[in-house]
Order: structure tokens, then C-alpha cells, then sequence
């Protein structure tokens, strides 16, 4: 038995590695996904004023602090017992759609576009956002551009791009300018530009993927994802929906505070990462996917004109319910096309100018829970206080977390698809990678990661001898 | 001319910082004229390079393998900056300082899960007793301070490192 190491994991938001056990004959026996570092906020915020935490949370991620600043903000909206200001839910829904924007185009344009664009095979050294930039710059800059225009909007309404203290228990902390909406607007149809030209160049290359499609993560699992009553996409309020890999719905609406009803999760010997389950199928047959491939599976559609091209056209060509893991990245650029929707349609609203944002109360229930969809997936935070507003309990179920069981089976089938242990190289290890990339993991929200992207490949036996190294240089 | 290797590590960081960096937005196609990023989270090195000119760390020192990490990178670095809060003082990974590491593991994988209740063992790195800044473990060259450091800020500095000045970090700083 032999064992091979890629630690870390390239080109992720944070830190993981994985480990591939071959048999004899050079067959993959069994992988392992681990990750590899853990924080403690669970921990480690009891006894802080619960209007803190949003705050401490937001420095679980920085490519989406938006997303803990909003659901800890609503947890604390349930502490607090208050319905915020519209204008307010407006203003939160905006901000969070900007980061939509900017983390969907992180993960796409600087983080897998070299598999791409440069090729699964292409030379380690260059193959990365400076490669891009070098031979296909005019990508490059539409990269640049669209995650510019999502945060400038959130440094317009929080004047801050990393970390605003800007999203409060209550609503938010200063109303839009109007100057602000109009410099917005006047960006816009040059984003929706990006938008559109990265899709269809998408959409054409996908047929130079048919063995990555075919066997990236594309065993069948059932999806989660927010959704309103008409079953439209959902990203900042909105129950959960359960659909199976056949695509009936099994369990639908399920609001915040009843998660833990149909949301287990357990603990693995080999990662720092949990892996949540759905509760009545058991762990680990209750695997189920989030994120942009489980929202556009849960959904029935997304509710906006142009998205709604995108979302047909998405199930014609991969069926009502999609498995293929490597259709994240087509299932971010048609929410990236939503979020910009949604954001005209915000700031075409007036109410969105109104400066009564924010509500106050003190301790009016000693529970709260925020969910909302993170880029990433679903996202809850989970709060318990005492009566002076103390915390002394905390449950966070993050993004990363509900795919690590999916993660783990889908380095399992492309590892048993690309490796031949006989005759490793480099290109077979990087589509192990890439199959992590897709779903765009936040390591660094799921535990805390450290990120480093070196990657060394280490045959070794069972007894641990090292037999080959492989050097990406 | 030849360009000058730059690294970016990140250790018990959110990644804000190295946000922060990209937030330079399209100045990063002239300072990539300029530099090769050789290692860090956008690039698929392998192991650390020998040589290299500038390192920007971004996050405390929380586990086993961040310590063996910071100890190479100093050996193979010539200019280390601390880059962010975390890295310069501890900040938020420090946060857990005053619990033991057996009770937090505890809260976390035993308490904390229904299924497994077990605290992960196999093949992965152990936590340091505590998260501890850089400069305890290393000797760091400049402190970029901010959570995250200005965008401007780290501009600065690279500039003026590629242009053979002393950056004058106090320029740009931000604390929190």
C-alpha cells in the first residue's frame, strides 16, 4: 500500500491537504480530505456582549466577512426581538449581493481561471492569476474590474472594503448616500458587461471539460439552499430547501430557528472541518451540497429576467438537477448575473435612500439564529445569552462545512478516475486540486485555514518510506 | 532587469489581509512587470523557495506546522513583514489564549457534534498552547499594523522596497 500527500491544496481559500492510498497495483484504494487548522470562535466568544459578535465573527473570513456580519446580525436582531427598519433589510440585502459579486469573481477569475484558461496540465509556475494577466489580460482586467465594482460598493456603504462595521444588530449604522446610489448605477452596465461576456466564454469552453464535468464530483446528492414561498432563489432571508438527487423536494421552508431539527453534524478522526448531515437520513448517508451548484438545484428558479435565461438554459444542458461538481463554476457566473440584477433592482427602489435604519432594544430573548446564504452556501450562527446579554453558548454551521462530506467523495472519484500511481504526474495531482476548487471551499471560514499554496506530492508506503517525490517547478 | 521574488504566507489569519492586497486592484498588472510572486495563496509553488527578497505573513502563530513554517520562511527570506494585527500582535486567533487547548477541542468535537464526538487526530497539525504573534518566534523586519492593513499601505511598502527605499510604514497606518 502506498500513500500520496498534496499538502497543501493550491489555490484555495485556506488550508488542506489531501491523502491518496493506492493499492498494489497503483489503484486508488481510499482518499482522505483534510483540513487543517482550527480557531475556536465557538469557544472562545462566551462571555462577550452579544452586539460584539459580529464584529469577532467577521474576522472568521475576509474574502466574505458580509456574510458573518449578516447572519450574526440577525441572530442578534432574534436576541434583540426587533423587525429592522426596511430600508435597513434593503440596505444589508445590497451589501450582500456586492460580495456575491466580488467573492463569485475572486473564485473564478483569480482562483480557477488558470485551470482554464492556462490548462489542468499547464506549468505550476505560471499557472496562476499572474499567468492570466500575462496571456489573456483583457480576462484579467474583467477579473480586476467586476471584483472592484462589488466592493466598491460595499466601501460606498460601509467605507470599508475588509471588515465595515457597518452591518449592526438592529439594521445598519448609516443610511446610502444618494450620490453613492447614482455613482452605483452609473458602474453598473459595464459590470453587467463583464458579466455577460465571462458566461458566454464560459458556455463556449465547456465542451473542452466533458471529462471533467463527467467525472468531477458528479455522483448524485441531494442540495440545500434558501428559497422564498414561490420557490425563487433566495440569498438574505428565505427557508431551507432540501431536494433530493431525483429532484423532489423532501423538506422545504424550514426557518432558522428549526435548522437543528434537520441539521446534524459530526466529527471526523482526520479533518478540523465537521461534517454536517441531514438529520433523518443519518451520517454519513445524509450528504447533501450547498453553495451556488445546491442553490440552483434547490431553487425553481432564480426570479429575475436575465438570470432566469441563464438558470434554463443551465438545467437544458445538465438536466433538472445538476451533479457535476465542476458546474459550480457556470452555477457562480448565473448568480453573478442575479446579484447584479438584484443590486439595480435595490437601487432602483426609493426606499433605499430612507435614514431610519437601525431599531434598538436591549435582551428581549435569550436565543437567536441567523441564516442566510453565504457565497459559499448556507450560513448560521447559532446564540445563546444570559439576561444581561452575555453569550454563553454558540453554534456556527458554516458554508464549507455542509459540502465536506461531498468534498471527500468527490476527491474520491476523480482520484480514482486521473490517478494512475504507476505514472504519477503533476497534472493528474492538480485535477485532485481542481475538483476542491470547484466548490470554492472557505477553508478559512470552516475552521480557519492557512492558506499557503505550495504543493507537494509524496508517494509513500505503508510504513511511510518515501518511494517518489514529485516537484511542481 | 531581474525581478524581485515576493512571497505571501498566510498562517492563523481570515485571509482579510491578503484581501487587502488584491485590493490594489489593476495596480497589479504593473507591479506583476515587476515582481514574481513565488509562494502564497494565488500561486501553485511547491515547497518555499531559498532567496527570496520580501515575505508578507499574514496571521499568528497558532499550530506545529505554522511554527516549522515561519522558521523556514525566515531562513530563506530576506525582508519578513508582519503583515495585519494578527501577525503583529496575536489579535483575534489570540482570543483563545485563556482556554486550554484540550477544552476548546472539547467544546468544539465532542460537545459540539452528534455523530463521531471525537477531537481529530489523524494527520493533522497540532495547536500551539497558544496563538502568538511573529516577532516571539522570528525576527520580523516591519510590522504592517490594520485588520486588514490598508490597501495603500502595503502598496507603499512594496514600492518602496522595490525601489531600494526604507518604507516608512507609519505613513499609512491604521490600527483595528
Amino acid at each position: 500500500m502506498k500513500r500520496i500527500t498534496i499538502e497543501p491544496v493550491s489555490r484555495i481559500e485556506g488550508h488542506a491537504k489531501i491523502t491518496i492510498q493506492l493499492d498494489d497495483q497503483g489503484h486508488v484504494a481510499g482518499t482522505e480530505f483534510h483540513v487543517t487548522q482550527v480557531r475556536g470562535f465557538e469557544k472562545f466568544t462566551e462571555g462577550h456582549p452579544f452586539y460584539e459578535m459580529p464584529g469577532i465573527t467577521a474576522r472568521i473570513c475576509g474574502i466574505c466577512p458580509i456574510s458573518h456580519l449578516l447572519a450574526a446580525s440577525k441572530a442578534c436582531d432574534a436576541i434583540m426581538a426587533v423587525r429592522i427598519p426596511p430600508a435597513a433589510k434593503k440596505l444589508r440585502e445590497l451589501a450582500h449581493f456586492a460580495q456575491i459579486v466580488q467573492s463569485h469573481t475572486l473564485s473564478f477569475f483569480y482562483l480557477s481561471a488558470p485551470d482554464f484558461l492556462l490548462g489542468m496540465d499547464s506549468d505550476p509556475a505560471s499557472r496562476n492569476v499572474l499567468g492570466v494577466i500575462a496571456q489573456n489580460p483583457e480576462l484579467a482586467r474583467d477579473g480586476i474590474e467586476l471584483r472592484k465594482f462589488g466592493l466598491q460598493i460595499i466601501e460606498g456603504l460601509a467605507q470599508e472594503r475588509v471588515h465595515p462595521a457597518w452591518i449592526v444588530p438592529g439594521g445598519v449604522a448609516s443610511p446610502l448616500a444618494g450620490a453613492t446610489r447614482d455613482r452605483i448605477l452609473s458602474e453598473l452596465p459595464a459590470a453587467k458587461a463583464i458579466a455577460d461576456r465571462t458566461i458566454r466564454f464560459f458556455k463556449g469552453a465547456l465542451d473542452n471539460y466533458k471529462e471533467e464535468i463527467e467525472f468531477f464530483g458528479s455522483a448524485p446528492t441531494m442540495y440545500a439552499g434558501l428559497v422564498d414561498r414561490k420557490g425563487n432563489l433566495q440569498l438574505y432571508d428565505g427557508g431551507l430547501r432540501f431536494r433530493s438527487a431525483a429532484g423532489e423536494v423532501v423538506e422545504d421552508h424550514i426557518p432558522a430557528e428549526e435548522y437543528a431539527q434537520w441539521i446534524g453534524e459530526a466529527s471526523l478522526r482526520e479533518s478540523y472541518l465537521k461534517a454536517p448531515f441531514f438529520k433523518p437520513q443519518g451520517f454519513p448517508a445524509g450528504v447533501y451540497r450547498v453553495g451556488p451548484l445546491g442553490r440552483l438545484n434547490a431553487a425553481d428558479q432564480c426570479g429575475t429576467p436575465d438570470a432566469d435565461v441563464e438558470f434554463r438554459e443551465f438545467h437544458q444542458r445538465f438536466g433538472a438537477v445538476a451533479h457535476s461538481a465542476f458546474l459550480y463554476h457556470y452555477a457562480r457566473l448565473v448568480e453573478i448575473v442575479y446579484a447584479l440584477e438584484r443590486i439595480e433592482m435595490l437601487l432602483a427602489d426609493p426606499q433605499i435612500l430612507e435614514t431610519h435604519v437601525r431599531a434598538t432594544a436591549g435582551v428581549n430573548a435569550l436565543e437567536g439564529v441567523g441564516m442566510i446564504e453565504a457565497p459559499r452556501g448556507t450560513l448560521i450562527h447559532h446564540y445563546k445569552v444570559n439576561e444581561e446579554g452575555a453569550i454563553t453558548w454558540v453554534n456556527l454551521i458554516v458554508a464549507t462545512g455542509h459540502n465536506n462530506l461531498a468534498i471527500g467523495r468527490s476527491v474520491q472519484q476523480v482520484s480514482e478516475h486521473f490517478i494512475d500511481g504507476t505514472r504519477l504526474t503533476e497534472g493528474m495531482l492538480n485535477r485532485v486540486s481542481a475538483v476542491v476548487r470547484a466548490y470554492d471551499p472557505c477553508l478559512s471560514c470552516s475552521t480557519h485555514a492557512s492558506g499557503l499554496l505550495a504543493m507537494t506530492i509524496r508517494l509513500l508506503d505503508s510504513d511511510g518510506k518515501l518511494l517518489d517525490e514529485l516537484a511542481t517547478d | 532587469m531581474k525581478k524581485v521574488k515576493v512571497a505571501t504566507v498566510w498562517l492563523d489569519g481570515c485571509s482579510g489581509c491578503h484581501m487587502s492586497l488584491l485590493d490594489m486592484d489593476a495596480a497589479i498588472i504593473s507591479l506583476a512587470r515587476k515582481i514574481d510572486l513565488v509562494y502564497g495563496p494565488l500561486v501553485d509553488a511547491q515547497e518555499f523557495p531559498e532567496d527570496v527578497d520580501v515575505t508578507l505573513v499574514e496571521g499568528a502563530v497558532s499550530s506545529q506546522d505554522d511554527l516549522n513554517k515561519i522558521q523556514k520562511i525566515r531562513q530563506r527570506t530576506h525582508v519578513l513583514i508582519s503583515l495585519g494585527d494578527c501577525a503583529v500582535t496575536g489579535n483575534v486567533p489570540a482570543m483563545r489564549n485563556s482556554i486550554p487547548v484540550q477544552k476548546l477541542l472539547q467544546r468544539i468535537y465532542v460537545d459540539g457534534a452528534q455523530e463521531g464526538k471525537i477531537v481529530p487526530c489523524d494527520r493533522v497539525p497540532t495547536l500551539l498552547k497558544q496563538a502568538r504573534p511573529l516577532r516571539e518566534f522570528v525576527k520580523v523586519d516591519l510590522c504592517l499594523p490594520g485588520c486588514p492593513p490598508p490597501s495603500k499601505a502595503i502598496f507603499t511598502v512594496i514600492n518602496d522596497l522595490l525601489d531600494g527605499k526604507k518604507p516608512d510604514a507609519n505613513r499609512k497606518v491604521k490600527f483595528g
